[in-house]
């Protein structure tokens, strides 16, 4: 995953930069099995949640925010991720461990082929077409459910056989490890992507695609890669999704989660990882906190909508305290001033 | 990159924080999850708000407004019992957060009534995973009834195909030569009554189903008012219910109507249809609950009292009959379970069988049958009101006769409490 790094980096600080990169991961890897181990379970579950949503925003922000590229259609390829992983497992079931590693594998897989042929019809539309086009696929995603019941069985959707996770580890655990693998892989491998040619190529596309086309940068090329880079983002973060709920519907789906998807990764801060990780953690944190704002007043048939206003709510005050997303304020960048430079 | 490393310090450490703070509630007691010396807390899923609603929001209310008449009667071996309600708006997706929820955080000590076919088969592998009871599960699904996969599980309602079966019988003997349709839900509740009418029918002339996030059953009605059918037979709850009579009467299809127990409560439906309630005549359907306007039942005479006291005066029907209904069977295991309260002791309770409540029909709980009620009478709308007719039926989900099931029906006890079964 890291070689795409070095053949676009300047040779002599490639190996400093991976090996950086690699101190970082582990460092992650080991803060979140200490807070695995920490959290009761349920908080482990909603930990576990913000993994695989962080793959899904962190792939959308690249696109949309160093890109330019606006999709509303990324729930649409996490139900591709998710159904994937559900048929695939199924067809498995019961022969070990490693299927679930197959499955996710071909989850990505399916998901980058659908994203390959998305993209490329995106890659000829502009602003509100583009729009439309990705709404599209978002808004067809219960309609295939149901037309080709017999293999997706409909609202009612598939269940995913899961194995037992190994040794005595509770099964909340087990599924925050998977989702944060997942997840931290995918934000190495991006970070990888945008510091290098390619990210440079995206940020030219995206500023001015005459004067990217005149420096020699192929705008469609960029464009769909893009695109099927997060594709695969969203594909592993329906893959993940699949594994934490074990089962798989359209209502998981809605097109309400692509545009919560949407909302935020502007609420974290277009184009930065760091806002794709406040976005994703927003996403588990705002439902809950219309849920026991409704549970204190006995209002539970606001519950359905709460979490939309809620939402809202909070995309209006960020805009108006923090224009470039909860990532660019102040706490959070001073340490690192000299970075600012890079990104 | 660095400041995604800030980020998720400072997540963490919120993390962290909110750990210590929940650290300090839930498992007081013994060891079994929700259960103390005074308490008993219990949990549920139900559409509150979306497609289902109609109906069937008022059954969790009516459960907790029996289980509050209970309390305030002393409560089971001196504990009281607080019932906490979820709306999963008939999502399976939101059902799997909700239950989680109840069951990680809250520490329910078991899922009581949770409603819906496609909901509820979403968390049977959650709920056998943290060995949770998951009693009286609100729906016909076959699949409550596998005691070997989900020994845990146990259903409420009358299965699908026993259903189907009874509501083919009649129509096979009353309206002989008729030609048969279907209109039901995608999912296993649609599949399995359709099951059970086949068995007896045999093919259906044609069948259409609908999904309850497309609120539009025109299609398909218009299908099969093309294909001539005279008894269009519906698996269907309330909301489509209405729909479905509606849109056959936009439509100038006047087939006779015959609805599985689920979708056919008189007072939701005129409700739903508002000023083209007219439209609920002659429609047949059946019941294995005493119909709240019978009032010299002296179940609905419990159970009205009940409904006076604790559950604010709502408006009587079937769905807070069910409600209690549910409540009162519950209350009935817990007993049979004992003071000393675990979660294998009330499985071993429900499995040990011998209820009576609110049901007409037999009950055959044990270790090898987790299904509900297996039996029904059948029900038609007549001068806009509901009124059961002919013989109690019962019979099996495989190839079994459908036979009258003469056991005469219990009484409520003169406090309105079970004791142990």
């Amino acid at each position: 995953m890291t070689t795409g790094g070095g053949k676009s980096g300047e040779s002599g600080e490639s190996g400093m930069t991976v090996l950086r990169y690699l101190m970082w991961t582990v460092f992650a890897a080991a803060l979140i099995v200490v807070l695995t181990y920490a959290l009761p379970p349920f908080r482990t579950y909603q930990l576990a949640t913000v993994g695989a949503y962080l793959c899904v925003t962190a792939g959308l922000t690249v696109l949309t925010g160093l890109n330019g590229q606006l999709s509303l259609g990324h729930g649409a390829l996490m139900a591709t991720g998710a159904y994937t992983v559900a048929l695939v497992q199924d067809g498995l079931a019961g022969r070990g461990q490693w299927t679930l590693l197959v499955s996710v594998l071909a989850a990505i897989g399916t998901t980058t082929v659908v994203g390959g042929v998305v993209g490329l019809a995106a890659a000829r539309l502009r602003g509100p077409y583009l729009a439309g086009l990705t709404l599209a696929v978002a808004v067809v995603v219960p309609a295939v459910a149901s037309t080709w019941d017999e293999t997706f069985n409909s609202d009612q959707g598939l269940s995913v056989v899961l194995d037992p996770p190994p040794g005595t580890v509770p099964f909340e655990r087990w599924q925050a490890w998977l989702a944060w693998a997942g997840a931290l892989v995918t934000m190495v491998a991006l970070t990888v992507l945008v510091r290098g040619r390619f990210g440079r190529e995206m940020r030219a596309v995206r500023d001015d695609e005459t004067a990217a086309r005149l420096a020699g940068v192929s705008v469609g090329r960029t464009q769909v890669l893009a695109f099927v880079v997060s594709a695969a983002c969203a594909g592993l973060g329906g893959a993940l999704f699949a594994v934490l709920a074990q089962s798989v519907s359209p209502g998981a789906f809605p097109l309400s989660l692509s545009l919560f998807l949407l909302m935020a990764i502007v609420i974290g801060g277009l184009g930065s990882l760091a806002g794709a990780l406040w976005g994703a953690v927003l996403l588990v944190a705002l439902p809950a906190v219309a849920h026991s704002v409704t549970e204190g007043i006995d209002a539970q048939r606001l519950e359905g909508n709460l979490p939309l206003a809620l939402f809202g709510l909070t995309l209006i005050v960020v805009m108006l305290a923090a224009p470039g997303g909860i990532a660019s304020l102040r706490p959070f960048r001073r340490p690192f001033a000299r970075l600012r430079r890079k990104t | 990159m660095r400041r995604f490393w800030t980020a998720l310090t400072v997540l963490a450490l919120a993390a962290a924080t909110t750990a210590c703070s929940d650290g300090g509630g839930g498992g007081s007691g013994g060891n079994t999850p929700g259960v103390t010396d005074t308490d008993i807390l219990v949990g549920t899923h139900m559409p509150l708000t979306g497609p289902a609603a109609a109906g069937y929001s008022k059954i969790a209310p009516a459960t907790r407004a029996y289980f509050d008449y209970v309390n305030a009667n002393g409560g089971v071996h001196g504990r009281k019992i607080t019932y906490k309600i979820m709306d999963d708006t008939y999502n399976p997706a939101t059902t799997q957060q909700v239950v989680r929820e109840l069951v990680l955080q809250d520490k329910v000590f078991a899922i009581l009534n949770g409603l819906g076919t496609a909901t509820h088969t979403g968390v049977l592998d959650f709920l056998r995973t943290n060995r949770v009871p998951d009693l009286f599960v609100a729906s016909g699904s076959r699949s409550w009834n596998q005691p070997d996969k989900y020994p845990g599980t146990f259903g409420f309602n009358v299965d699908y195909t026993v259903e189907g079966k009874i509501l083919a019988t009649h129509v096979k003997q009353d309206q002989a030569g008729k030609k048969v349709c279907f209109l039901g839900q995608d999912d296993d509740f649609g599949r399995d009554f359709l099951a059970g009418v086949e068995k007896v029918l045999g093919p259906v002339a044609a069948k259409q189903s609908y999904v309850t996030s497309n609120p539009n059953v025109g299609p398909q009605l218009g299908a099969l008012k093309q294909a001539g059918c005279q008894v269009v037979m519906l698996a269907t709850v309330p909301g489509f219910t209405a729909l479905s009579l509606g849109t056959a009467a936009k439509i100038g299809f006047r087939p006779q109507f015959v609805v599985s127990q689920v979708g056919a409560d008189i007072s939701t439906l005129t409700r739903q249809l508002g000023p083209a309630a007219r439209l609920t005549e002659g429609l047949v359907s059946a019941n294995y609950l005493p119909l709240s306007t019978d009032d010299a039942n002296p179940w609905i005479q419990l159970f009205k009292k009940v409904n006076t006291q604790h559950n604010g005066t709502a408006e009587f029907d079937n769905n807070v009959v069910y409600g209690m209904a549910v409540g009162y069977l519950f209350v009935q295991s817990l007993q049979t379970a004992g003071k000393n309260l675990t979660r294998d002791a009330l499985i071993a309770a429900v499995e040990k069988g011998g209820f009576q409540g609110a049901g007409f029909a037999p009950l055959r709980f044990s270790s090898s049958n987790h299904s509900g009620y297996g039996g029904e009478q059948l029900t038609r709308v007549q001068g806009g009101k509901q009124a059961y007719f002919g013989d109690v039926l019962e019979t099996d989900d495989g190839d079994g006769a459908v036979r009258a099931y003469r056991t005469p029906p219990a009484a409520p006890p003169a406090n309105g409490i079970p004791a142990a079964a």
